[in-house]
């Protein structure tokens, strides 16, 4: 079946009152940001408290409900055929040949539900419901009505064409992205930080990222991932600006001067730094890990105390009470899985200990970081200034 | 500066390669099943590649087919003479140390036709014992494959002595030789050295990818993998690759030319290279690397340098390099044929092959050496616990 409109529905941000016109806004720019590079010709347009696309040139319905479900706000969307108004009794056939084509097996219950927003209509809603009604029960007999609970609802609008639907098919939910600010994700070739990413987007939160790399302990293919899984992400969060940060010598020369077990923790705490210098460069209210407990040495309750120790904005950690097969779930419905176990080397295992530290005490920490005393603000400033930056949508 | 050392993992085509097959896509496009005249000069490329290539290997034209690849060759030759053969019996015989299209397709046939395999060991040069050999044939052996060159350390298989073992043993096995690396660095002639099958690759010898060649003897009883239009004696169905078979046939033809002073080069060239890498400390060759192994592949292993990561310290430097075998290398899963040989464990994910072609320079070998100089103690500094 073809569909001209889609009719989609929104939740939470009908509740926001004065501000629901931001919301309203954000989630068409998002709709639009989501169907810009497939085939067809795509209306946007809001009304009365719904947002409705249009449908013109070659386009495929199925293409399109694919990437509606990527927009976050979205709680429904309705596939819908659109015809013009050629009189009463077309309508009735119209209403009739939809409901033939949905439901191939006509043992089941309806009811018919119409909105008339276009007031000059020759019947009101309940002479609609009623005369439309009688038409699909005259058409199939097996059909029978409940008015209670209906096995189909059909819904018939009256606007200036006639909307005809009955299927709502679930959106991702969440809020618009763009209606939250935005926060820094600190995104590595892993299974855990693109959700992450995705979970605080879908509360409305655009995203930037920063990835840091240590060639040649890294490969140009483990950066290429990266970007791929940011590519990913962006489906949902719009456009991700991705800092790639060239972490090779501060990670040697954390090796050369700290203990071994503790180099990871070190090591993170630096990662911590140099993302929430890009922060807030660029204005990001948050850090976004991908952290866990206990999942690694470095994600044990000391540690990630060790690690937040040196941020001063807050550290937004989605994943934190989730088991790793909870988060690959969630990988795999939004289609991040499959990239992020490709099997390159990430930075933060290449030199890891043995044995790491899994309490590690802050001011021990503290006191084998003043052995980089020397070297470390002009190694970060060299990373910081030699960032390469990546525009990924 | 840009130096290729990863000729084993394919080749630079030919200029004048590359100008035959864009011909043969553009202008000469015709099927050669087509009755009309674009069909007939589509024809003659694959009727002159033939002759071209059954002069080079000394066998007859009729006796050549054309697959996609290396790849497709061994999986024809071992599936398709296994099913043809198996009232004769159903054992076969391999080496350990062959190339993956060789060793899964054995697989295959051990976990899912019920053949049996043996799988033969290597010495420490990563060459088979061919006592092992005599001692795996039986009476229901019906096929041995061994490669000519192995890919990852470059050892040259005694295909002769093998091949004259089992045709002692009885002339009815059939005997295989996975020559994707050896070709065009050696002269093969299947006749005289008792080889019934041989496979070949196009991309490895500066041809194009997507072709290769079977040589099968027209004694060898044969049962196609593939099935459609019944092309090539019904053999290998579908629409034969001609731009790629013409290429394929010119690189042969210009990388046969003057064969023995190129080898000599590389040779040195070789020689030159183990000379000086053997200077680094902790340094060692795996396989053999006198006159006896092939001479465009050398297998170093670097002790406490994992080898991703000099390979990108290398590629950093324009120095292009594989670790293990470019085949098999996606998954970084450790080397069977470093295994095989016993290379000690700390080279196990510690080494890198270097594989020249007919092009490289002595310029480009001195560079590598240099940066290699400068590479190797500034990663041993950093090794992993």
């Amino acid at each position: 079946m073809t569909f001209q409109t889609f009719l989609l529905k929104y939740g939470e941000i009908g509740i926001k009152g004065k501000n629901r016109h931001i919301f309203e806004d954000a989630l068409v720019r998002q709709v639009r940001y989501a169907l810009k590079d497939i085939d067809g010709d795509f209306k946007v347009k809001k009304s009365q408290a719904r947002i409705y696309v249009d449908c013109e040139g070659n386009y495929d319905s199925d293409e399109v409900i694919a990437r509606l479900q990527t927009v976050f706000g979205l709680v429904g969307i309705c596939p819908v055929v659109r015809k013009a108004d050629e009189g009463f009794e077309q309508l009735k056939k119209d209403v009739i040949e939809f409901m033939d084509e949905m439901y191939p097996d006509k043992n089941i219950t309806f009811k018919v539900e119409s909105r008339r927003s276009r007031k000059s209509y020759p019947f009101n809603s309940m002479e609609i419901n009623y005369s439309l009604g009688e038409a699909v029960l005259e058409a199939f007999p097996e059909i029978r009505v409940d008015v209670h609970k209906p096995d189909v609802m059909l819904r018939v609008e009256v606007r200036n064409e006639i909307y005809i639907y009955s299927e709502i098919i679930p959106g991702p939910g969440g809020m618009p992205v763009g209606t939250n600010g935005k926060a820094m994700l600190l995104l590595s070739g892993g299974i855990d930080s693109p959700v992450a990413g995705y979970m605080i987007a879908k509360r409305g939160v655009g995203l930037e990222a920063t990835y840091f790399h240590a060639p040649p302990y890294t490969s140009e293919r483990a950066k290429q991932k990266v970007i791929d899984l940011a590519k990913i992400v962006s489906r949902y969060a719009g456009p991700i600006k991705l800092n790639v940060v060239n972490f090779t010598d501060i990670q040697l020369y954390i090796y050369d001067q700290c203990p071994h077990d503790e180099l990871t923790i070190i090591m993170r705490r630096y990662m911590m730094k140099i993302a929430q210098h890009f922060a807030e460069e660029s204005g990001c209210l948050g850090l976004i890990t991908g952290e866990s407990i206990g999942q690694v040495a470095s994600q044990t309750m000391h540690s990630l105390a060790a690690t937040n120790e040196v941020c001063t904005l807050p550290v937004y950690r989605p994943l934190i009470g989730f088991d790793k097969q909870e988060i690959v779930e969630v990988s795999e419905k939004i289609g991040t899985f499959e990239t992020s176990i490709q099997p390159f080397e990430d930075c933060c295992t290449i030199f890891v200990a043995k044995h790491p530290v899994t309490k590690p005490n802050i001011n021990v920490i503290k006191r084998s970081e003043e052995n980089l005393a020397e070297k470390i603000d002009e190694l970060m400033q060299t990373a910081i200034d030699t960032v390469e930056v990546i525009n990924v949508r | 500066m840009e130096v290729y050392l990863d000729n084993s993992a394919t080749t630079k085509a030919f200029k004048e390669v590359g100008d035959v097959v864009k011909e043969v896509l553009c202008e000469d496009y015709g099927n050669p099943s087509s009755m009309h005249f674009k069909g007939v000069e589509a024809e003659k490329y694959m009727k002159d590649a033939k002759e071209v290539l059954s002069k080079i290997l000394k066998v007859q034209a009729k006796e050549l087919f054309f697959t996609s690849g290396g790849t497709e060759s061994d999986n024809l030759a071992l599936i398709g003479a296994a099913r043809a053969n198996k009232r004769a019996g159903k054992h076969l015989i391999t080496s350990s140390i062959e190339h993956p299209a060789i060793l899964n397709t054995m697989r295959f046939l051990e976990e899912e036709e019920g053949y049996r395999v043996t799988y033969l060991p290597v010495d420490q040069y990563g060459r088979i014992q061919l006592n092992a050999l005599k001692e795996a044939l039986c009476d229901e052996t019906i096929l041995v494959s061994i490669m000519y060159v192995n890919n990852e350390v470059g050892s040259v298989q005694p295909i002769e002595e093998a091949a004259s073992i089992v045709k002692a043993y009885n002339k009815n096995i059939l005997f295989h030789v996975d020559a994707v690396q050896g070709f065009g660095k050696y002269r093969i002639y299947p006749k005289k050295q008792k080889i019934d099958m041989l496979s070949v690759s196009g991309h490895k010898i500066h041809g194009p990818k997507g072709i290769g060649l079977l040589y099968i003897d027209e004694h060898v009883k044969i049962k196609p993998i593939i099935f459609g239009g019944e092309h090539q004696k019904n053999i290998r169905s579908g629409t034969e690759n001609v731009p790629g078979i013409a290429g394929l046939a010119l690189a042969a033809k210009m990388i046969y030319q003057d064969l023995e002073n190129k080898v000599d080069n590389m040779r040195k060239l070789k020689a030159h290279f183990i000379e000086e890498i053997m200077k680094i400390p902790e340094t060692t060759i795996h396989g053999l690397y006198d006159e006896t192994s092939a001479p465009h592949i050398i297998s170093v292993g670097f002790a406490g340098i994992r080898s991703e990561v000099l390979l990108h310290a290398l590629e950093e430097r324009g120095i292009c390099v594989s670790s293990g075998s470019a085949c098999a290398s996606n998954h970084p899963a450790i080397s069977g044929v470093l295994k095989g040989i016993g290379a000690k464990k700390e080279f196990l994910d510690a080494t890198l092959r270097f594989s020249m072609s007919e092009f490289t320079t002595l310029e480009e070998i001195d560079y590598t050496l240099q940066v290699l100089n400068e590479l190797v103690p500034m990663l041993r500094r950093y090794r992993r616990h």
